[in-house]
């Protein structure tokens, strides 16, 4: 029972996020895709960037577009459902666990964000030209930190969905999307904080980190990046610890 | 069907609901009467699974509605207060997902949402956009959806409000059939004559407690005083209230004497002597028997609406 529920709630969410492909793409892929134009593109070939810098880029573009499109696709509708449509409603009263809803929506948010970087690798590849150092050798491993950099994203959704209202989405944009954005290790490798002693270790509570740096460790193995086993266990503790968050919080605006 | 013991709900300081005890029986058409804040959301809440109770206890077609809550919404369907369908999805999307979160093949959920549009008088709406519906369209649509996985108790929580006149009289219509049907149906209002005309029995809430709880027409042979004879007379009153013949008491504003009696048989023909004697014409004479509405003055010190 609760399987087949669950597919049909997938379903649901297929359906729907296909009628909104156009301004899932757009709100997911808009600012990456800008930024490769200007500084994978424009920039390197103005001379004002070094070639090499695409090589460093190319993961941090794939992992934003992949924790965008995971938070995204989570945290708005639950804002939106919880704080004025309710349509969440009519699945909350499905004959299954509360829980198995908000698991469902990361689940989701997931799919969306393997879906976003699948998109967005080959279009990146194509706007920059030749990156040096790209390899595909390690899919199992990209594979690894697009489930589990969707899964921290998603459940992050799911505790912020539950925890804001409304009126607060502008503020989370400024407030947590942009130094998240800024300071997620997505423009610049970790190693390159060397220098800013405070800045590299304050960085460390940004989820996004560990999942350029495990893009870094997938798509540009030889580029200098985060050890494998500190991204890896970084990840899971994250996900377990949002997802905990995010689940009490499911549960206090799904049962009054 | 329903059984509600000692149930309590504090949100904060405000308590919601304060010891409320209720039964309902299966296939009953019951009324929730009270006032906004009176707790007839909450305990519709309580019973459709997604409030949790302070204390007391809340069973639904035999499930615990806290400890069995998965078994109970197999049971029940749920429209709420204000239409919220998914409106990423078209009318008959929301129905065919809507029965198969409760497990039912698209197949089959498909062929109850063609025959649910239908007979709600919305198949011609079945491929548009939620947005595009009335209100009264919307509400159709969320009793078809809350009747598509067949559950054995429909709740529907202030159904007719916000609607035109003619909406409210056609969702009135369908309720009717609901229960005709021999499905157990509980619905909230604060609309007197709408419990009066549609529900087996009526519970009066009032600050989270059952004020009573019988047949709309026990409940109103409960109401205090009698029925109330309005006469209008073809020119002012003199200032004293007359003593008339079968009448408890009158009250008199300009041409209108309002006059209670325990019988309008009897009190009419005193009324009308009453008139000869003082030399004045009868223009008006409206007769208002006890009401829901006086009985829950009486209990409440308040009015409904």
């Amino acid at each position: 029972m609760n399987a087949r529920v669950f597919g049909a709630l997938l379903l649901r969410d297929a359906v729907v996020a296909k009628r909104e492909i156009a301004g899932i793409i757009i709100r997911t892929m808009m600012q990456p895709v800008l930024f490769v134009i200007v500084f994978g593109l424009l920039l390197p070939r103005m001379g004002m960037i070094p070639r090499g810098y695409n090589t460093t880029m190319l993961p941090g573009i794939a992992a934003l577009c992949l924790t965008m499109a995971s938070i995204w696709s989570v945290t708005m509708p639950l804002i939106a459902d919880f704080g004025m449509t309710k349509e969440i409603e009519d699945r909350l009263l499905a004959p299954v666990p509360i829980e198995l809803i908000a698991i469902q929506k990361v689940f989701s948010g997931i799919v969306q964000g393997a879906i976003a970087v699948v998109f967005v690798l080959p279009a990146a590849r194509l706007l920059m030209g030749p990156v040096p150092g790209l390899t595909l050798q390690n899919l199992p491993l990209l594979f690894l930190i697009v489930i589990l950099g969707g899964a921290v994203f998603s459940a992050f959704g799911l505790f912020l969905g539950t925890a804001l209202q409304p009126q607060h989405i502008s503020l989370m944009m400024q407030v947590i999307f942009a130094p998240m954005i800024m300071f997620g290790c997505a423009y610049y490798p970790w190693r390159g904080l060397d220098h800013f002693p405070v800045l590299k270790y304050a960085v460390l509570i940004n989820p996004l980190v560990y999942i350029s740096e495990g893009m870094r460790a997938a798509l540009t193995p030889g580029v200098d990046h985060m050890p494998l086993p500190a991204i890896l266990g970084a990840l899971i503790a994250l996900t377990v610890g949002l997802m905990w968050l995010g689940l009490r919080g499911f549960r206090r605006r799904a049962i009054g | 069907m329903i059984q509600i013991r000692g149930l309590r709900k504090i949100y904060g300081s405000v308590v919601a609901l304060d010891g409320l005890d209720l039964d309902v029986a299966e296939g009953e058409m019951f009324g929730l009467l009270g006032p906004n804040g009176a707790g007839k959301t909450t305990t519709i809440g309580v019973l459709t699974t997604r409030v949790k109770a302070t204390a007391g206890t809340a069973h639904v077609a035999g499930c615990d509605v806290t400890s069995e809550s998965v078994a109970a919404r197999a049971r029940i369907g749920v429209v709420p207060q204000r239409p919220n369908p998914d409106r990423g999805l078209t009318v008959r999307e929301n129905l065919v997902f809507h029965a198969t979160y409760f497990g039912i093949p698209r197949a089959e959920a498909s062929h109850r949402a063609d025959a649910l549009l239908e007979r709600l008088g919305i198949a011609d709406k079945r491929d548009a956009k939620v947005d595009e519906l009335s209100g009264g369209q919307q509400q159709r649509m969320m009793i078809a959806r809350a009747l598509t996985h067949e559950p054995r108790v429909l709740f529907l929580d202030e159904p007719t409000v916000g609607l035109d006149p003619q909406a409210r009289l056609g969702l009135r219509e369908i309720l009717r059939d609901l229960h005709t049907q021999g499905r157990t149906v509980v619905m909230t209002t604060h609309y007197m004559e709408e419990a009066d005309q549609l529900c087996d029995r009526v519970a009066i809430v009032d600050r989270g407690k059952l004020l009573a709880c019988d047949t709309p027409a026990a409940l109103r042979a409960q109401a205090p005083g009698e029925t109330i004879v309005e006469v209008t007379f073809d020119r002012e009153l003199a200032a004293d209230a007359p003593e008339i013949a079968g009448v408890t008491r009158t009250e008199s504003r300009g041409t209108v004497l309002r006059a209670y009696a325990p019988s309008a048989a009897a009190a009419i023909p005193a009324l009308f002597a009453f008139a000869e004697s003082r030399g004045y014409a009868v223009r008006d004479i409206q007769i208002a028997r006890p009401s829901l509405e006086t009985l829950f003055i009486s209990l409440t010190g308040r009015k409904l609406a």
